[in-house]
């Protein structure tokens, strides 16, 4: 590319894409946006969008049954669709680099790093083997793997999520792409490996010179890291422009709607009253046996000495990193695990106890799984999946009709009850696993991750859903999240967990307010969307600050997170 | 439109095979035992439509009996595999641990063993007959059953909706009765067609070598069998088993697959 900045085309345009299904349906209509060198442009939107559809018509990637209807991708000032299939591929990987949302599935689990990390090098550069390798290693080390020699020799699983995508990272990144198209590539991260990820993929991108297309459903990480930023909604652009400006006076309903949707909002505590504890765990423990060979009984401690006690009506967040045991700790509450240590008493009596108690206690006490997907039966409709917790109530079967009717209608999935699972979305299936869990009024429900799958507008409704549902209900909840922000607006008291151990607990404001805890400060400041956007207005726009933190305090924030969250 | 096409020929063929075994039962064009050796050998004609065989029996009356008995043998095979194959491995499967060990180091015993040396040692106690056949067959297949729901089971066991019923409060043997069984569904019955096919194979097999239902009762194996002499003269003595075998095959393999898409709400287009 000899031509000179002055008169080089922008690195990537797209001029009134527009995208159609095998019905002729609109899935992109009329798409316009520019990425420029060594610029983030963020493409927001919720699932089912078209987003991630855009992102693949630009490598030309798009599955058969969508057809380019209208528009032109131009790179570098060339037609994309103009070119040979020849000349497109030479282009993929070299010029323009991706980055897939799921990093298990995108990395071959059969072959070794070092050897997928060559792979796309060999067949572009005229390098041998041993200087790949020694690229490869040094771009691992760019991307903060640590060891990458040794890495390199390693397969796909022996590298924790947070590690597989940042190697995906480096395999993107080795091609020097001029454009990196990155689709959703935190999403299944926790928010604090989110945090690490994005970091690194800046501070990589920057150093190349490279323009980035960030494919995101969260509103959080444009504003902390895209220069501009272009709203999808249902296929159209509805706003377009620098991240800032946007953020600070959204024109457009929807935009306004996503940036009331971040999470992060305090509730408005009521004090829980005083009565003995629901349930109470003493000094539990979960310890696993690594698998290795040969086979050694080395016990893995997943869930270290925790206590809790739960009030009727309260609600408890268990906060944490993948891996720090929260799960674990939730499926040892609601009796799925056997404990190795400790003991879990429920209204004064140790579980597992008597089948009598134990009985009371799987009726009393629910659980809502992480994956919506799973959770369901597919071979049963809606209505049959609400209706089935009531197998055991002794009521008259017009009675059950009704409450399973009452309770569909709370979550407003009335309508739906003769659907089977796989006619649904993500949210509305979760909000039949809420339904299922609430139908038979239940003392106590263990959430586990329930929204950490879902976009940021499914997540703002089914939050808002499960408040209303508890101040009807007054159950008490265990809520398993790995955002603070989430759990500030669910919970009463907050317990931070960390390799298995309860490194801070408190109520929200102490925790949020005067972390302890490194742990927790650095999840605070990884974690809270809402603060990142607050932050980005606080920079650009002093005068205006004032507002939209009024705007926030009136609905239950503090001003003092804002202030620890500097940059 | 290709599932329909599949449909429609499958059940076609079928009902053309489970037809001819129902009207075996009241009525055939000759008795399928009357012996005529005024009309031997006999080429397929007006009287005769599939011909005679070396004893002037009626080939037609006779395939329709067999078409009866290989049904009744083959129905009951799959029935007893499935019951004892399907429990194993769901016992097997959702139980795990010592249970699991034991009932698969038994189970891969049986099947290293090849399938009709073993129904051929059952029928030598049982003796020959249609039954010897079924017990013979029936346990022969199970391990294959058991394995294949076993790997289904060891699946959906880790699925939240199966713990979630344990959340629920539900027993062990309701939750495997309705959400890990009918989730085994597609596989099951995939192997319960291939079952069907495979065991009308073996159980003609046997009939070939003379280990199942003894003559004069026709079956398609035995037909083969003493049709394979004339092959030259009279070839029309081993066409229309064997066709009867293939079309057989053919229809439950092509009523499997459409059976299976039917059955999951998931892929159901019809």
């Amino acid at each position: 590319m000899d031509i000179g900045p002055a008169s080089a085309p922008p690195l990537l345009q797209l001029h009134g894409l527009s995208l159609r299904g095998p019905l002729q349906q609109s899935v992109i209509d009329g798409l316009s946006l520019q990425v420029a060198a060594g610029e983030i442009v963020a493409l927001i939107g919720e699932s089912g969008s078209g987003k991630t559809m855009a992102a693949r018509s630009i490598l030309r990637l798009l599955p058969p049954q969508i057809q380019v209807s209208a528009g032109a991708v131009l790179f570098e000032g060339r037609d994309l669709y103009a070119l040979t299939d020849t000349n497109m591929r030479r282009l993929r990987g070299t010029a323009i680099g991706m980055v897939f949302q799921d990093p298990t599935m995108s990395l071959n689990p059969a072959m070794r790093v070092g050897a997928q990390l060559v792979e796309g090098l060999r067949q572009s550069t005229a390098m041998s083997q041993r200087e790949c390798l020694f690229v490869a290693a040094e771009m691992l080390e760019r991307v903060h793997v640590p060891n990458p020699v040794a890495c390199m020799q390693q397969f796909p699983h022996q590298f924790s999520e947070g590690a597989r995508q940042r190697i995906m990272l480096a395999s993107a990144m080795l091609g020097k792409p001029r454009l990196l198209i990155a689709d959703e590539p935190t999403s299944s991260l926790d928010s604090l490996t989110q945090h690490e990820v994005m970091q690194t993929l800046v501070s990589v991108t920057k150093a190349a010179g490279s323009g980035v297309l960030l494919i995101t459903h969260d509103l959080g990480l444009v504003a902390r890291y895209a220069d501009n930023v272009v709203v999808v909604h249902k296929g159209q652009s509805v706003e377009a422009g620098p991240t800032a400006s946007v953020l600070q006076t959204p024109r457009g309903s929807y935009t306004r709607a996503l940036i009331a949707a971040l999470p992060g909002l305090r509730k408005a505590r009521k004090a829980v009253p005083a009565s003995p504890p629901l349930i109470e765990a003493t000094d539990v423990q979960v310890a696993f046996r690594a698998r290795t060979w040969p086979a050694q009984s080395i016990p893995v401690l997943a869930v270290d000495r925790v206590s809790l006690s739960l009030r009727p009506g309260e609600t408890v967040a268990i906060v944490g990193g993948s891996g720090a045991g929260k799960t674990t700790l939730a499926r040892a509450l609601a009796d799925l695990q056997p404990l190795s240590g400790g003991s879990i008493r429920f209204r004064g009596m140790t579980l597992p106890g008597s089948n009598t108690l134990q009985r009371q206690f799987r009726i009393a006490c629910q659980f809502i799984f992480q994956d919506p997907y799973s959770s369901l039966d597919p071979r049963h409709r809606v209505s049959e999946i609400v209706s089935e917790p009531l197998r055991h109530d002794a009521s008259s079967k017009g009675r059950r009709r009704t409450s399973v009717l009452e309770m569909l209608d709370s979550v407003g999935l009335l309508r739906l009850q003769m659907r089977f699972p796989h006619e649904l979305s993500a949210g509305q299936r979760q909000r039949v696993a809420i339904a299922r869990a609430l139908v038979r009024n239940p003392e106590l429900v263990i959430a586990d991750e329930p929204f950490s799958t879902l976009d940021m507008m499914t997540q703002r409704q089914l939050i808002e859903l499960l408040k209303v549902l508890q101040e009807r209900h007054g159950f008490a909840c265990v809520f398993i999240t790995h955002s603070l922000a989430t759990a500030s607006e669910l919970a009463d008291r907050v317990m931070v967990m960390h390799h298995g151990r309860i490194v801070e607990q408190g109520s929200v404001d102490a925790v949020f307010d005067a972390p302890q805890d490194p742990y927790t400060r650095r999840l605070l400041n990884a974690s809270n969307p809402r603060n990142a956007v607050l932050c980005v207005l606080a920079h650009q726009h002093q005068s205006s600050m004032g507002r939209t933190l009024q705007r926030g305090q009136t609905r239950g924030s503090t001003t003092h997170t804002t202030a620890t969250e500097g940059p | 439109m290709k599932l329909h096409v599949a449909v429609w020929a499958g059940s076609l063929l079928l009902a053309l095979v489970v037809g001819m075994a129902l009207a075996s039962l009241v009525w055939t064009p000759y008795g399928p035992l009357s012996i005529d050796l005024t009309s031997r050998l006999l080429a397929p004609n007006a009287a005769h439509w599939l011909g005679t065989d070396e004893f002037g029996r009626d080939v037609l009356s006779r395939i329709m009996t067999a078409a009866a008995s290989s049904l009744i043998v083959a129905s009951l095979t799959v029935g007893i595999a499935l019951i004892i194959g399907g429990c194993v491995g769901l016992a097997a499967g959702y139980f795990g641990g010592l249970a699991d060990r034991l009932l698969m180091v038994f189970n891969d015993t049986l099947l290293a063993f090849p399938n009709v040396l073993f129904a051929f040692a059952v029928i030598v106690i049982a003796g020959q007959s249609k039954y010897g056949i079924v017990i013979g067959l029936g346990p022969a297949y199970a391990p294959t059953v058991a394995r294949v729901v076993r790997s289904s089971v060891l699946s959906l066991r880790e699925r939240a909706y199966v713990e979630s019923s344990r959340v629920m409060g539900n027993s062990s043997a309701y939750t495997l009765f309705r959400h890990v069984l009918p989730n085994c569904t597609a596989p099951l019955l995939m192997l319960a067609t291939s079952l069907f096919g495979w065991i009308i194979l073996a159980e003609g097999t046997l009939n070939f070598l003379g280990l199942g239902v003894p003559p004069p009762a026709p079956t398609w194996g035995n037909m083969l069998a003493s049709g394979r002499p004339y092959i030259e003269a009279a070839p029309w003595l081993c066409i229309a088993p064997g066709m009867c075998f293939a079309l057989t095959l053919l229809a439950v393999n092509m009523l499997g697959d459409a059976l299976r898409d039917r059955l999951d709400p998931r892929t159901r287009k019809f």
